[in-house]
């Protein structure tokens, strides 16, 4: 049985312009265990599809369950197997931390479960802030009381939608240790983020998402051999002769070019000779997800979907 | 950590399951602030009862040989009970709704009855602490007489129940404060003040004392009246049965709303 299960799901909204399809048509299974990466640009429909998996949006069609159980009909049943820490940063001024995590675990009907707040508090690095009052958290602590509060009732199921935006370097590291080690214990983590090098380091396998619809889905692995797998990264004082400048990716003065093959690497230099281009710093080096990811979105590669 | 019992969350899984803490939580919430969401009201309340009392004491004839004072305080005490209880459901939902922590509501397994059963029942409470707060500061200022326990509980009750629904329809509906200020101050608070707080019905010219047994929150304070003085301006069972009525439906939109998750679940 998959941990998450998306069956053709579909989501429309009415807006004022016409109908806006979020969603089109998405299919793939999580299996029990994986650590799951979900990508796409802004308005991808990356927070709709988590946001129907969680309960806070009804599809328009299809269906989704968790473990088997269905986010509609059998929602109480779904949500209790389902931890979700939501992307914004909300918090419930009235309450300290113990509070709101006593109170969220509550929710779900477990009750004197403080032995295992303790140990979340004491994991995710909370454990002096127990009784402060949400209002003085800094943003970075008030994350990781979401954490807290997502994991409270011990779902097998983790939702992560983009937990590490804007959040300091030391705190993405206790996070990713923490949520690495429960997905080693058991835990299934669906995890969204902008983070390419996260989702590379974490995930075993990734749906790339674009406009809606499912464009990649595949092991991270075979995502990034299958796409042209060197880039050259050079820095140049002058504009790229415009054969190159269609595929490369500039940012200041670094430049950054695919390649497949060897061959192709030689021909571009080439053209950079003979156009008087005389770069520095060149490195050659395997591409990253981001190549992947930014190729996928340009549709220079076919979309793949691995069954 | 163990594995076996992260698959296997014990947990109640009834249809009332949470219900407990979500209450707790309501209560909890005005209770941190309670000198805004109790002593203040309370306050307010003993103002009107100085100023009008002080007033108007010997000038209107309101029942019979009951002092205008005397039978000012339960107007005054379902007034303070009714606003507060619209206020408490329907101000909690808004600010979650609007600071977004209402997401933690939305995740949890929670069935409409039990959201229904916690919001409602913390602005019961609510209401019934200011209520009684208000009858233990007005009492001082003029004598009191209960002359039937059961008809104050119900109308308490009952009152409370219907504005705390009340409060829910309009905290799901709103998406701005102003809405909730708008709803209280063009709705709720005109059909209180045209209740018979301030006077008995009977003292109106016939028309607008046709249009005032229109209005269901007339009723709730005749018959919370009637429980104190033995006497009201309609029989207590025809209050009841408007009550009971009016609850009814507020109830059954109040909890369609919740289920279809009406605002609240795109």
């Amino acid at each position: 049985m998959p941990a998450v299960s998306f069956v053709d799901v579909a989501k429309t909204y009415a807006s004022p312009r016409g109908d806006v399809r979020a969603l089109d048509h998405v299919t793939f299974d999580i299996a029990e265990g994986e650590f799951f990466g979900l990508l796409g640009p802004n308005g991808a429909g990356k927070t709709t599809l988590i946001s129907i998996l969680a309960g806070l949006a009804r599809a328009t069609a299809g269906s989704v369950s968790v473990l088997g159980h269905d986010v509609q009909s059998d929602y109480a049943a779904a949500r209790r197997r389902l931890g979700v820490v939501p992307q914004e940063l909300v918090f419930d001024p009235f309450f300290t931390v113990r509070e709101a995590l006593r109170i969220q675990s509550g929710y779900f009907g477990v009750h004197g479960n403080d032995a295992w707040i303790d140990e979340l508090l004491a994991n995710l690095g909370l454990a002096d802030k127990a009784q402060a009052n949400m209002r003085q958290l800094s943003g970075g602590m008030k994350r990781r009381v979401l954490v807290a509060q997502a994991l409270v009732h011990r779902p097998p199921v983790i939702v992560l939608d983009e937990p590490t935006a804007g959040v300091d370097v030391e705190l993405r590291q206790t996070l990713w240790q923490f949520v690495a080690r429960l997905n080693r214990e058991g835990h299934t983590v669906l995890l969204t983020t902008h983070y390419l090098e996260e989702a590379e380091a974490l995930c075993g396998r990734i749906a790339m998402l674009k406009l809606g619809r499912v464009v990649a889905l595949d092991r991270t692995s075979a995502l990034l051999a299958g796409t042209a797998s060197t880039m050259l990264r050079f820095k140049l004082d002058k504009p790229l002769p415009p054969q190159l400048a269609a595929n490369a990716r500039v940012t200041g003065r670094i430049v950054q070019i695919t390649a497949h093959d060897a061959r192709e690497v030689e021909s571009i230099l080439g053209v950079l000779h003979a156009a008087g281009c005389a770069p520095e710093d060149l490195e050659i080096g395997r591409a990253d997800l981001e190549d992947v990811f930014l190729e996928i979105m340009r549709g220079e590669t076919p979309a793949r979907v691995a069954a | 950590m163990n594995v076996a019992a992260l698959r296997e969350p014990r947990a109640d899984t009834g249809v009332l399951a949470g219900t407990r803490t979500l209450l707790y939580k309501e209560v909890l919430r005005f209770w941190k602030v309670s000198f805004q969401t109790v002593a203040a009201p309370v306050l307010t309340a003993m103002l009107y009862l100085l100023i009008f009392g002080h007033v108007l004491e010997g000038r209107v004839k309101v029942f019979g040989t009951i002092g205008y004072t005397s039978f000012l305080v339960p107007g005054l005490v379902m007034m303070s009970v009714l606003q507060n209880a619209f206020a408490n459901s329907s101000s909690s939902l808004i600010q979650s709704k609007i600071t977004g922590n209402l997401v933690f509501l939305l995740v949890a397994p929670l069935s409409h009855w039990a959201w229904f059963v916690a919001y409602v029942g913390a602005s019961v409470v609510r209401g019934a602490a200011v209520g009684a707060g208000v009858l233990l500061v007005t009492v001082w200022f003029a004598p009191l007489h209960v002359d039937n326990i059961v008809w104050i509980a119900f109308f308490t009750i009952a009152g409370a129940a219907l504005m705390g629904a009340l409060g829910l329809v309009a905290g799901l509906w709103a998406e701005k404060f102003d809405q909730i200020a708008a709803f209280q101050n063009f709705i709720i608070m005109p059909m209180t003040f045209l209740s018979g707080v301030f006077y008995s019905v009977k003292s109106l010219p016939p028309v607008w004392y046709e249009v005032s047994h229109l209005n269901p929150f007339f009723y709730i304070i005749d018959g919370f009246r009637h429980g104190f003085f033995g006497t009201s301006d309609v029989s207590p069972w025809t209050s009841f049965v408007v009550v009971l009525a009016s609850l009814g439906v507020v109830c059954a939109v109040c909890l369609h709303l919740l289920r279809i998750g009406y605002k609240i679940r795109h």
